[in-house]
């Protein structure tokens, strides 16, 4: 019944959405009446699939399976919350989501611009409708992936979801990466909309720029909660492995980064108009990438979701998007020539672009090792691929002069500066990362490790300058209106959050580069086999095996160690660890036997002591050899039992003879499988006491990991950086625009204009430069409120109005 | 010199660096790579070359010997012959019969032997219950 009512609504949802494609091409010439139509179909779609979502989950939580996304994916014994996400470890579920994150992305967008860019909207609303169309249809029609599936009669448990999964980052990690991806769906909407319009200035870029940063944060996120979970749940201490579906999501992240900077030169300099175009072309089409490599196989990985149907449909659609954009954009390239030349190659503009070639770069290295299997078995005919060294020695590189230029970047000012000032902001930061770069060498090990060095260097170079640029923009608010340093530095920031959380998001990025450099470089990794009471050295402490622990329950039977670290000799820091893995029986625990315990999952829980220094981390590889002899004993024991006959031993008779009464008798087989339950488990304790006291040898694997926290820090920084950059600004009581477009236009040569005030009080720009960059600006802002006149010749000052307080 | 020359010049210098770094990318990428074999194609195998081992283990294969790992991997649709392979250390959480996994060592004496940490096991995202207990 909710089934046929999903799958109506699903249907009506694609309906919808076609129509709202068609309208807006319908109203491209701007009527009114086909243009609010489409809107509203788009807002409808959305509320649709919202429906959707609460029905599928509604069957989650209520458990029922006869719809096969429930029984494939939950089970009675599945805990709530992982009941309400487990929507998404499915193909269909997944689908689903793009299909529901996308509307409502194309909603906000749509609701955004209601009274903005008349022309490019009717495309740009196709496309985002076209986009949402195709996925629900492939839920339609693609076969096997309807989530409203189901399968009668209606099984009486569910398989339930891995263990694996059932982690809290786990959970929140695919909503966030597809989220991601699939809010950059709407700059590129717009971008199709400009070229298809040729309305190629700055309007679409300033419209669409908080979608592009919220996909960026969203998928950074996403990448951050993926590595979390690998270091801490999959027994294998590493966080980043160069598989291909974790360099899927990496690669949009890189170039939407790209993206990200040479917008604003084109929103402050006319300039790059193809590049970007390119970009949010390459970063959308690299987003649908991603998500056909996690469901096709095509390719080698841990991730493997199992056949899919839809693969070849979302290859379908990344032609189509390659193909048509880059026709579009080829035709459209006389109206793409920049508007001005860049003025020197000391600015800042300049400077984005070497980050954007180095951010292709390392892209393109990326991709390539990432499809060597096919290219290579497309020249050689052997499928061969590459592992990390090969990763790691060419991406090192270009992450080092990254960090280098992520602290060039913001020292700079826009259009051009001169060498004495260059000199000034320069000083400070360099010194700082020499001195950085001479401790280093002569008191730690890092001399050892070149490109290390030189990522600490620079990340130096970088974090000093960031500081230094907080420090001299506070001390000139201060200057300006008084009170103190504190109060100065929250002024000048959220007067500024644009700036300020850009800074901040390099500052991230810095620290966590430094991070992935220090564990990666100065890492010590064992694994020793260790019986209770032995001790082994590891990086200068002593690790001791002081006694194994087990534990049993109806899920899982759990075996861990009691560790304890003890720092150089006796009487330094001191601390224990418990790591343990745990082996999940099958189908949320029921039946089989105890042998049945080690026949499904097993995960780690390791045991960590984190910390600002370093990481200790420890997992645990226990020898269960003897456990599972003891339990396949015990299960021979009791059906021997069961099947009674002379020679049973006479504490089984009793469950024997229940047994086979309830075989005659199926009103007693409730009770006579509880109380085999029960028998097993009381059991399956004695065969885990068994296990502690039999002290048999463990394998551990033990890491010393320098400075792998602040990578998490780092990232946290980041996320809270694009978080300040996306706060909306206060705005004073909007008058009502004659041109919505203009007004924004003006709005943001005004604050080009307070940027460079801040730059100069901030002693960025010399008096000359200021002036010179000053004039220019207000001739440019004389120039738009010209042609507002021209329009509504209502008589404006022709001055710009100079903003209150620029700093 | 006059500002279209020396645009001209930076370019090629730009796209001559390019052209440089990718000719270096591609040439490293097929002397480093090592080939994805399936265990048929690897019976009998000479040693001394380095492969990428892809397959299926088999099911009940798996036994631990003192630090070191001994299973069988057979190809991933299940037919022809398995291989047996030797590994030590640690292996990742999801390790088990019936797994597809990605190993990367050489055939000694018939024995396929991993090189320590490379062992790759794909992550399923749907539990499975395995039949074969």
């Amino acid at each position: 019944m909710t089934a046929s009512l999903g799958s109506a609504v699903l249907a009506l949802v694609f309906l919808t959405l076609v129509f709202a494609a068609v309208a807006a091409v319908a109203g491209r010439d701007g009527e009114e009446r086909w243009l609010l139509a489409s809107r509203r179909a788009v807002y409808g779609a959305c509320a649709l699939l919202t429906l959707c979502v609460v029905l599928i989950e509604i069957a989650f939580l209520g458990d029922d399976f006869s719809f096969k996304i429930v029984q494939q994916h939950s089970s009675i014994e599945t805990p709530t919350f992982y009941k309400l996400a487990a929507m998404w470890s499915s193909q269909e579920g997944s689908l689903l989501l793009w299909a529901w994150v996308l509307s409502i992305a194309s909603s906000l967008a749509l609701y955004s611009t209601r009274n903005r860019l008349r022309e490019i909207v009717p495309y740009a609303t196709a496309v985002m409708a076209g986009v949402a169309s195709f996925f629900t249809g492939l839920m339609l029609f693609a076969g096997g992936v309807n989530p409203f599936a189901t399968q009668s009669p209606a099984p009486a448990d569910g398989i339930g979801l891995n263990p694996l999964l059932q982690h809290p980052s786990m959970m929140v990690h695919p909503p966030m990466l597809y989220s991601g991806y699939v809010a950059f769906t709407i700059p590129f909407a717009f971008a199709i909309g400009a070229l298809a319009t040729r309305r190629l200035d700055a309007a679409w870029i300033r419209a669409t720029r908080r979608f592009a940063l919220i996909a960026w944060a969203l998928l950074g996120f996403g990448l951050l909660l993926g590595a979390r979970w690998s270091y801490t749940e999959l027994g294998w201490g590493g966080y980043w492995a160069w598989d291909p579906v974790e360099n899927a999501a990496l690669m949009p992240w890189l170039i939407g980064t790209a993206f990200l900077h040479s917008i604003m030169v084109q929103e402050k300099r006319g300039m790059l108009k193809a590049w970007n175009a390119c970009l949010i072309v390459a970063t959308f089409s690299l987003a649908l990438l991603g998500t056909f490599l996690v469901r096709s196989g095509v390719l080698q990985s841990i991730h493997a979701f199992g056949d899919s149907t839809v693969g070849p449909y979302i290859l379908g659609l990344i032609g189509v998007v390659v193909l048509g954009s880059t026709a579009l954009i080829v035709s459209r390239l006389d109206d793409l020539r920049s508007e001005k030349r860049i003025d020197s190659l000391a600015s800042r503009e300049a400077v984005f672009i070497v980050n954007n070639l180095l951010l292709v770069a390392l892209c393109a290295t990326i991709f390539w090792g990432t499809f060597f299997p096919l290219i290579s078995e497309f020249f050689t005919g052997e499928k061969s691929s590459l592992a990390a060294p090969w990763f790691d020695r060419y991406t090192t590189p270009l992450a080092i002069l990254l960090v280098l230029f992520t602290g060039i970047g913001p020292l700079l000012a826009w259009r051009r500066v001169s060498w004495a000032t260059a000199r000034r902001v320069f000083f400070v930061p360099a010194l700082s990362a020499a001195a950085v770069g001479v401790v280093l060498a002569l008191f730690t090990d890092a001399a050892h490790k070149p490109w290390a060095l030189a990522l600490f260097v620079f990340a130096a170079f970088a974090l000093v300058g960031l500081a230094q640029e907080f420090w001299r923009g506070a001390s000139a608010r201060r200057t300006l209106s008084g009170g103190s340093m504190p109060a100065a530095l929250v002024a000048v920031v959220s007067r500024n959050r644009r700036r300020y959380g850009g800074y901040i998001v390099h500052a991230g990025v810095a620290v966590l580069l430094i991070g992935i450099a220090a564990s990666s470089s100065f890492q010590t990794k064992r694994d020793v086999i260790l019986r209770p009471g032995q001790s082994a050295v590891v990086d200068g402490r002593e690790v001791t095996y002081v006694k194994p622990t087990a534990k049993v329950d109806k899920l899982a039977f759990t075996a861990g160690a009691v560790l304890k670290v003890q720092q150089g000799s006796a009487g330094g820091d001191e601390f224990t660890l418990y790591p343990t893995r745990r082996f999940y029986r099958p189908t949320g625990g029921q039946g089989g036997g105890i042998a049945n315990y080690f026949a499904g999952e097993s995960d780690s829980e390791i045991g960590l002591k984190a910390g600002p220094g370093s990481d200790f981390w420890s997992a645990l590889s226990p020898d269960i050899s003897s456990v599972q002899a003891h339990a396949r004993a015990a299960d021979q024991g009791f059906r021997r039992c069961i099947a009674g006959g002379p020679g049973v031993p006479p504490q089984c008779r009793a469950v024997g003879a229940l047994m086979r009464a309830a075989l005659a008798n199926p009103s007693l087989r409730p009770t006579a499988l509880a109380k085999i339950e029960q028998l097993q488990l009381d059991t399956a304790k004695q065969i885990a006491t068994g296990y502690v006291s039999e002290a048999s040898p463990a394998t551990f694997r033990i890491i010393v990991n320098p400075l792998v926290t602040w990578m998490w820090i780092g990232g946290l920084i980041a996320l809270a950086g694009a978080a300040i950059a996306l706060w909306p600004a206060r705005r004073p009581p909007r008058r009502v625009a004659a041109d919505p477009e203009l007004e924004a236009l003006k709005e943001a040569k005004y604050r080009e204009i307070r940027d460079a005030e801040l730059d100069h009080a901030a002693g960025k720009l010399s008096d000359e430069d200021f002036a010179l960059l000053d004039a220019e600006l207000r001739k440019e802002a004389i120039a738009i409120l010209d042609r507002g006149n021209g329009a509504t010749a209502n008589g404006h000052a022709k001055t710009p109005e100079r903003p209150a307080e620029p700093v | 010199m006059d500002p279209q020359r020396k645009r001209k010049i930076r370019l090629v210098v730009a796209l001559g660096v390019a052209v440089f770094l990718a000719a270096a990318l591609v040439y490293t990428s097929f002397s480093a790579s090592s080939e994805a074999k399936e265990p048929s194609q690897l019976i009998g195998a000479a040693p001394g070359t380095s492969y990428d081992l892809t397959g299926e283990v088999v099911r009940g294969s798996v036994r631990r010997d003192g630090d070191s790992l001994h299973f069988r991997v057979v190809d991933r649709d299940g037919r022809g012959e398995s291989l047996p392979v030797a590994y030590s250390g640690t292996v990742p959480d999801p390790f088990r019969g019936g797994r597809e996994i990605v190993l990367t060592g050489e055939v000694d004496h018939g024995v396929f032997v991993g090189e320590p940490d490379t062992l790759v096991t794909k992550c399923p995202s749907k539990f499975t219950t395995s039949n074969d207990s």
